[in-house]
């Protein structure tokens, strides 16, 4: 399954991530991007996959990749 | 597989420090020439070798990965920016001629021209630059000095300082044995790695696991420290006993003892005598190797206090570019510390775990991931202390 990668060093918690792919990200207390799932992955299932990369297009710094 | 046929392989468990001194002449006395021709892939696969910079990662694989892409780089790696280890320091000191051996060695097999060696230490560059003129490699070596700080000799830190930029960690979709120094695959090993490289490519891969054990073969170095009576670097093989380890360093005894470093776990008190020191014996504890630092905490002293230091320097060694790690680790830091200094407030233990969950796998390099299994380690193994605290002691006071 493809899944979300972050560059944190470039992530700068606008949040547009969260907004765009709400059933895989939420934000933490800081507004940066986290996983919705209790393990922490970043899985993204094939019916998201076009919200997913709209993220990874949208994401201002350039911070998303989807991952294989 | 060469062996020098005048040269007898050093008995036992005193390898690294066989040489009765640091010199050309005392390393070539003890463990002879560089040997030539070495399939050294193969040998480091067969002898098992894994790093010794703490992730104890097959350095076979490693050397393959940069060996097929061509082009490469080798960097030795002595940065050492874990406050308690001190035995890459020890290593260059007492044996730099071993480390530029399978420097060497290595650069040879990837078909690397140019090699790197890293360390924090202004005196240690001005020795190794001295012992780095005195050969004869055609390979150009070049001694650099990297910031003194915890993630320096992570290995894109490393790769970027070489690179003229600050040397803190990437992003690790792309790794340094992809692209790594001037863009070029880039090997990184601990130094220690390099001497036992040197090592086994002289005396073979059944000499190399005739001691450690199948899993973890050879031997490794130990910084022992802490509540002890000798504290310094130990030569032990993997499997050896932790008690053995604290008996060779004079250890008080111990309320538990930290094993792996900062980013490492506690064993309890009552566990030692049944500790190994290796992979399966270390896992229950949440512990491992690592770079071999082993710290005592006396029975004087409390295990809450001590370890909120520790998690405070890990919150201010952050360097600054993963938001959930800036964040987390002050937050997860401030609430341990004021466990330890008496607040008698029950919520702060679900704050110090709430953050060590939050910050796991969120940041560029292990920081985050490695301060976090500190402090689980901490609240599981020093949880009586912990409810001591919140009913207003605290059992280092009562033992004094």
């Amino acid at each position: 399954m493809p899944r979300l990668h972050v560059d944190w060093t470039r992530c700068d918690g606008h949040g547009l991530c969260a907004d765009l792919l709400p059933e895989v990200l939420t934000r933490d207390e800081w507004g940066y991007p986290v996983s919705r799932s209790p393990d922490g992955a970043l899985d993204v299932d094939r019916s998201l996959r076009e919200h997913a990369e709209r993220a990874v297009d949208m994401c201002p710094l350039l911070a998303l990749t989807l991952v294989r | 597989m060469t062996i020098a046929p005048t040269l007898v392989a050093p008995p036992d468990t005193r390898r690294l420090f066989a040489a009765p001194g640091p010199s050309l002449a005392q390393h070539r006395e003890t463990y002879g020439d560089l040997p030539v021709d070495v399939d050294l892939p193969d040998l480091v696969e067969q002898a098992g070798l894994l790093g010794r910079g703490g992730a104890a990662f097959p350095s076979a694989r490693k050397l393959r990965t940069v060996a097929s892409r061509g082009n490469g780089v080798v960097v030795g790696n002595a940065a050492e920016g874990e406050p308690a280890s001190d035995k890459d320091r020890t290593l260059l000191t007492v044996a730099p001629h071993l480390v530029i051996d399978g420097l060497v060695l290595t650069a040879r097999a990837v078909g690397a021209r140019r090699a790197y060696l890293t360390t924090a230490r202004p005196e240690i560059a001005r020795q190794l630059r001295t012992e780095v003129r005195r050969r004869r490699d055609r390979l150009r070596i070049e001694v650099v000095e990297v910031e003194d700080r915890f993630v320096s000799g992570e290995e894109s830190a490393l790769v970027n300082a070489l690179n003229g930029r600050p040397g803190v960690p990437s992003d690790r979709l792309t790794r340094v044995w992809e692209r790594g120094v001037d863009r070029r695959p880039t090997l990184v090993h601990n130094v220690e790695t390099l001497a036992h490289v040197a090592l086994l490519a002289r005396f073979g891969a059944d000499w190399f696991r005739s001691v450690g054990t199948p899993e973890e073969p050879g031997t490794f170095l130990a910084t022992v420290g802490g509540a002890v009576s000798a504290p310094g670097v130990f030569e032990v093989p993997y499997g050896a006993s932790l008690t053995g380890l604290l008996d060779a360093a004079g250890a008080m005894p111990a309320r538990a003892v930290l094993v792996g470093g900062y980013h490492g776990a506690w064993v309890p008190g009552s566990a030692l005598d049944s500790t190994r020191m290796s992979r399966t014996s270390l896992a229950p504890h949440g512990a491992s190797v690592g770079a071999g630092v082993v710290a005592v905490l006396g029975r004087d002293r409390c295990g809450l206090v001590e370890s909120a230091g520790v998690a405070a320097y890990l919150a201010d060694q952050v360097a600054g570019q993963c938001g959930p790690c800036v964040n987390g680790l002050p937050r997860m830091s401030d609430a341990l510390s004021r466990l330890a200094d008496g607040s008698r407030d029950p919520r702060l233990v679900d704050e110090v775990q709430r953050m060590r969950r939050l910050v796991v796998g969120r940041g560029a390099c292990a920081h985050p991931d490695g301060t976090a299994r500190f402090v689980a380690s901490t609240l599981r193994v020093f949880a009586d202390e912990v409810a001591v605290h919140l009913g207003g002691g605290c059992s280092a006071a009562a033992a004094r």
